[in-house]
């Protein structure tokens, strides 16, 4: 051993300090609580906590500006928190935690583990505070005392039903690139555009199985790729490899659209087939200007969070708390427009975009 | 400067922790309350118990990066076999301990017997945990678990404050490593490894067995952790623990331990667990954004080492 005596007597009372001084703190403890929960109770300020699945997402980073400006608007307090990762249900379950501990009277959460936040937001509701799902339904949906979000099936009847005004006669031949199965908004969103182009076989309707696609034999290669583009991209170059005859191709998302409209420019098929998706970003509607992508459909995590943040405000003044669910909205927007389906052009979907 | 400098690596860790706190008094009347202060440390338990096996680990000049994904599968075996097995609760606790202490082997084998870099040993198997975690939960959440298997996640109530079981045990265990660290011939050649295992072995140390011993223990604390895991969510997730190797370096680090191996103090990893704890709650408290508390935490990550690495060349 290295280490002089001097430095062992050292650590030795280092250790007799470091349990001294906590044990002081802990005594100083309760003393500071009764002073401090006595003034708490005059606080009538109004806070509202968002909680996104993670900090970087164009779409959360949205909500968060969203719920920013509703919080100014009606003098609350924002609190924010995310997750380290997509489904980071420690995360979560700490933030909810600490925004209650803050005095939140109202949280705004889009789960990242649908099922695993139960608990916690049932203790959140326990101690009174109000909360709101955004985006993501938990399972179960009651375990909130409210849904703010898009209805992902109409988002995907939407495009099922553009896509079928396209196509026309013409047999279609489709490939559709998927979040990951057993995901609700995949589920939903995937059925909903076999419904809107008349597929699925009765299957695709908005409380069919969650777990599942409707079976279609139109559809030729369905891949997961988390609504990611580089796995979406290699997700359709197997689908070509598979399949050479796809005419059209659904997308969950249009990172995901992206992927796969490389993948077909690099097989000089790109002007051959009609990619339609979902989530109206800023730079999927500006594939749409540029002719890559057909048609989107757009949602408004903005009003999402701005109309939670309002619901807050509201049940702390009047005590009315909003419940089930709520229908954000969801717009087609299109260059192309075809008779008898309402669709809005890009410049709409540019003034009204997120990312 | 050595006389300066030797109470700056032990004490430091702790002004740190008690000045946050002062900050965070100061600024919002929610921060030093009994339930606030105990609502800290149960989010830092399941870290908490993990970083002892880390520290241990670190102290022989080792690290592991397998932890989170070794306490996630721990986790999911536990909740599954109860849930979907219906095995007898305390015989699937007992099963998903032994999950653990496995990993904790396998490490400890790989490491000694065929003379591999923990790091690389650690990296594998973390992806080995994470991926049978996946495969054998089906990426589905487990619900509905036993009340055995929460029992940490209880609390009972000292005055006002409701205080988690959990966090008792995870303070006994930290009492008990600085025990048979400090007081135990095994605790003392643990950093006679770390200062130099070659020296460690001549001196008669069974250096092998120590070291297997040391990642064994360390496996079955992240078994505990994930217990604390389940009782503190009421789930088994395998989607838990994805930063807690990180997040427990971090505290081990923060503590004052050398990543060196040799030198450090398993009261500090606690501290250093706390005072991650602290920002992450007190941060929230007074309404600042969660990614300052990241570079916050980053700061004093680097501070840490700084002083660490005075400290060593003032101890030569």
């Amino acid at each position: 051993m290295r280490r002089g005596s001097g430095s062992r007597w050292l650590r030795a009372a280092g250790t007799a300090r470091v349990v001294l001084a906590l044990a002081l703190l802990l005594g100083i403890v309760p003393m500071l609580a009764m002073v401090s929960q006595s003034a708490s109770a005059q606080d009538k300020e109004i806070i509202v906590g968002l909680i996104t699945k993670t900090e970087t997402n164009p779409f959360f980073v949205k909500m968060k500006e969203g719920a920013q400006k509703a919080a100014e608007a009606d003098g609350a307090k924002l609190l924010t928190a995310a997750g380290a990762f997509d489904a980071d249900n420690a995360g979560q379950t700490t933030a909810i935690e600490n925004m209650v501990t803050a005095g939140a009277q109202g949280i705004l959460i889009t789960p990242g583990d649908t099922k695993a936040i139960v608990p916690a937001i049932e203790k959140a509701r326990q101690a009174g505070v109000l909360v709101i799902a955004l985006d993501t339904p938990t399972e179960p949906m009651d375990a909130t005392d409210a849904l703010f979000a898009t209805d992902n099936f109409k988002a995907g009847l939407l495009i099922g039903e553009y896509a079928k005004a396209v196509m026309g006669d013409k047999t279609p031949v489709i490939a559709t690139i998927d979040g990951s199965t057993g995901v609700s908004v995949s589920v939903l969103r995937h059925n909903g555009f076999l419904a809107g182009y008349g597929l699925g076989e009765g299957g695709a309707t908005p409380t069919a199985d969650m777990s599942t696609f409707a079976p279609a034999s139109q559809v030729v290669c369905s891949q997961d790729a988390d609504g990611d583009q580089a796995k979406s991209q290699t997700a359709m170059e197997n689908c070509l490899q598979a399949n050479g005859d796809i005419n059209v191709v659904y997308t969950i998302n249009e990172p995901a659209a992206r992927g796969v409209y490389t993948a077909l420019k690099a097989a000089g098929k790109e002007k051959d087939v009609l990619i339609v998706s979902v989530d109206g970003g800023c730079d999927g509607v500006r594939m749409i200007e540029a002719g890559e992508l057909a048609a989107t459909s757009q949602q408004y995590p903005l009003k999402m969070a701005q109309e939670g943040v309002d619901a807050v405000v509201n049940f702390v003044k009047t005590g009315e708390k909003p419940t089930g669910y709520h229908d954000t909205g969801v717009t087609l927007i299109t260059n192309n427009p075809q008779p008898g389906i309402d669709s809005k052009d890009t410049k709409f979907g540019l003034e009204n975009c997120w990312g | 400067m050595r006389s300066l400098v030797a109470p700056l690596t032990s004490l430091g860790p702790l002004i740190a922790l008690v000045l946050a706190c002062a900050y965070f008094a100061s600024q919002t009347d929610r921060f030093l309350t009994g339930t606030n202060l105990s609502l800290v440390v149960q989010q830092s338990m399941v870290v908490g118990v993990m970083s002892i096996g880390q520290t241990i680990i670190i102290l022989t000049a080792g690290i592991d990066l397998s932890c989170g994904a070794v306490m996630a599968l721990s986790s999911v075996v536990m909740a599954r076999l109860a849930v979907v097995n219906g095995i007898d609760p305390y015989l699937s606790i007992l099963i998903g301990l032994l999950v653990g202490l496995a990993f904790g082997l396998l490490n400890g084998l790989l490491v000694t017997r065929f003379d591999l870099p923990p790091f690389i040993v650690t990296l594998g198997t973390l992806n080995i945990a994470f991926a049978i975690t996946h495969i054998y939960s089906q990426n589905q959440t487990v619900v509905g678990v036993p009340p055995e298997l929460t029992y940490f996640g209880n609390t009972f109530v000292i005055g006002q404050t409701a205080i988690t079981y959990g966090t008792i045990l995870m303070f006994v265990l930290y009492l008990l490593a600085a025990y048979v660290l400090r007081q135990t011939a095994v605790g003392r050649h643990i950093y006679a490894i770390g200062n130099n295992p070659e020296a460690a072995r001549l001196s008669g140390i069974h250096t092998v067995k120590l070291l297997v011993a040391v990642y064994a223990v360390a496996g079955l604390l992240y078994g505990v952790s994930a217990l604390l895991a389940v009782g503190r969510t009421g789930v088994g997730d395998p989607n838990a623990g994805q930063n807690d190797n990180l997040a427990s370096i971090t505290a081990v680090v923060l503590g004052g331990t050398s990543l060196f191996g040799g030198r450090g103090r398993i009261m500090g990893t606690l501290i250093g667990v706390l005072i991650v704890g602290v920002f992450r709650n007190g941060l929230q408290l007074i309404g600042v954004e969660s990614v300052y508390q990241v570079l916050v935490t980053g700061i004093l990550v680097i501070l840490a080492v700084v002083v660490d690495q005075f400290a060593r060349r003032h101890q030569e």
